[in-house]
């Protein structure tokens, strides 16, 4: 298990290093929103999928990072400052965000952040002098360190991949503490984890405030990739678009969003040859998907994973243990 | 001074009293029973002291610290932990995970708890506890996927795991074989022995008889009779209450 994973890891590393090399323009911005959006789904996969908080409002904690970029940068501040200031941002209204799911579950969490999406959409289509208001900020820079700048696509594509390889890791450094056992305890049994003495109010806001913030720094990266932004791009249908490659990929999974943030962003482009039908296929693709693998796609990576081990190792379950009882006669 | 000292709770559900100003007290190291018709507000009892219900009226001491107002968490940090009735585990985690799970929060601060990685002692402590139990063989597999018997067991080692001061077991005995609770029994005498004190639940009244020096019966809410296995056993109240005229 653990060679096919390095394995993973490294065939992974080379394709996504050398394969910008040879990709056309459209195509290299697709594979850099494509990491973009991974690591939104990543944020969202802990919320969501780790700690068991529906969120409704990622696409408004993304345009936190967005919106701190496009307007700071040009007053001079660089753009890892502007990110840091937005991923605090979105930190902070994670946790005020999170207060409420204190207090209600499911679908009227779901209410309560969707709301929150639609005020966050609405503030920045009005407080115009900050925001441009519909007309959103154009001509967004994309960072530069010193002489060193990543102004072409495909240097701005490395850039996102460094971003991205700080946030899986970091990720997985979170959710491979304590603090990610405590989340999963918290989706599998509220109570019992509260009986156990997990804070249910500190872990709740956390989980809350760091996917928010990933999706601070998420956002933060797709300003300049797009050089331009509106509130347009950060209503609720793209939230629910998070949601989607969430589910898809696998909840509370760390492959999850991998599968599902490339699912959901290249399966419409790749469909798009069949014209106007594209969005019909596309949507029956994810029905289907879900009636059968209601876990996701990580069920086919699970499989894949099954079929070769056992090939090699025989079995993969062992026999059943004795139950207890005899083992305690026994003795 | 009492370990823990209940004095005069009562809890209503809307218009039904489930509690009411039942007051009992537990001494360290003691093995004390609770007993009680169904629907008797035993398990009521345990859940306003473990702080998953807020009791209407009265209060709950734990070594003279009032604990009525603390949440569930908050409870178990002052070294009180319990089994459930209805077996609650963490169903997508091992056993071993379980036990890890129940005393991760135990010691350190929320942030000490994300830097340090370093989980031998409790490792060990879950390793010695799984071979306690007789669930070595298991302790790889997910907890949803253990009989009933090694999930009661696993809900019981889950309530060691912390090493805690008072344990609650509600009903440990139900519904599991009798050559478990023959190790079930063996398993709290001994630990009861080492000086762990216990409050138990429990509908079979041979186990409670033989196991516990002091009982006190609960019906319809309120305490009937407090006593020696002896004197509960002569008490008529008791009899009443079980069997209704």
């Amino acid at each position: 298990m653990r060679g096919w994973r390095t394995l993973g890891i490294l065939v992974g590393a080379v394709v996504l290093l050398l394969f910008p090399l040879v990709l056309e323009q459209y195509k290299l911005y697709l594979a850099s929103l494509t990491l973009v959006y991974l690591i939104l789904a990543i944020g969202l996969n802990l919320t969501l999928g780790y700690a068991g908080q529906i969120s409704l409002a990622h696409a408004g904690f993304m345009s936190f990072g967005a919106y701190a970029v496009a307007i700071l940068v040009p007053l001079g501040v660089p753009f890892e400052g502007g990110l840091v200031v937005g991923v605090v941002i979105a930190f902070l209204w994670g946790l005020v965000l999170g207060f409420p799911a204190l207090k209600v579950k499911h679908h009227y969490l779901a209410m309560v952040t969707l709301g929150f999406n639609i005020i966050v959409f609405l503030v920045l289509r009005n407080w115009e002098s900050l925001t441009g208001g519909s007309f959103g900020i154009s001509g967004i820079a994309r960072p530069r360190w010193g002489p060193v700048r990543f102004q072409s696509d495909r240097a701005y594509y490395y850039y996102i991949l460094g971003w991205t390889v700080l946030v899986v890791a970091s990720a997985h450094w979170i959710l491979h503490s304590r603090w990610g056992r405590a989340f999963r305890s918290i989706r599998e049994n509220e109570m019992r984890a509260e009986v156990v003495g997990v804070s249910l109010r500190n872990y709740k806001l956390m989980a809350f405030a760091i996917g928010s913030a990933y999706a601070g720094v998420g956002g933060a990266l797709f300003a300049p990739l797009l050089t331009y932004i509106d509130p347009g791009a950060f209503t609720l249908d793209r939230s629910i678009q998070f949601l989607m490659m969430v589910v898809m990929g696998g909840l509370g999974r760390f492959e999850g969003p991998f599968l599902g943030a490339v699912v959901v962003t290249l399966l419409p482009e790749l469909l798009r040859a069949s014209e106007g039908f594209y969005l019909i296929i596309f949507s029956l693709a994810v029905i289907l998907m879900m009636l059968f693998m209601p876990k996701g796609l990580v069920e086919i990576w699970d499989w894949m994973v099954r079929k070769m081990t056992r090939r090699r190792h025989g079995p993969a379950h062992p026999p059943a243990p004795p139950e207890p009882a005899a083992v305690l006669e026994a003795k | 001074m009492s370990l823990l000292e209940i004095r005069q709770l009562s809890k209503n559900f809307f218009h039904l009293s489930a509690l009411s100003l039942v007051s009992l007290s537990v001494e360290p190291g003691e093995l004390l029973g609770l007993i009680g018709p169904n629907g008797s507000g035993k398990t009521t009892l345990f859940n306003c002291v473990t702080g998953v219900l807020r009791p209407s009226r009265g209060h709950v001491l734990f070594k003279g610290e009032d604990i009525t107002k603390l949440t569930a968490d908050g409870v178990y940090h002052r070294g009180i932990s319990r089994t459930f009735q209805l077996i609650q585990l963490f169903p997508e985690m091992t056993v071993l995970e379980n036990l890890l799970m129940a005393a991760q929060e135990r010691k350190g601060t929320l942030f000490s708890r994300l830097l340090r990685r370093d989980e031998t002692e409790e490792m060990d402590r879950a390793l010695n506890l799984v071979e306690y139990l007789g669930l070595s063989g298991v302790k790889d597999n997910l907890a949803a996927n253990l009989s009933y018997g090694q999930q009661k067991l696993l809900d019981f080692g889950m309530a060691l795991m912390p090493d805690p001061q008072v344990i609650l077991l509600d009903e440990p005995m139900a519904g599991v074989n009798p050559t478990m609770i023959k190790a079930l029994v063996t398993h709290i005498q001994d630990l009861n022995a080492q000086g762990y004190t216990f409050v138990v639940i429990e509908h079979n009244m041979e186990v409670v008889m033989s196991l516990c020096r002091r009982i006190v019966v609960l019906s319809q809410g309120e305490k009937i009779a407090e006593g020696t296995p002896a004197e509960i056993h002569d008490n008529p109240a008791v009899m009443d209450a079980y069997f209704g005229t």
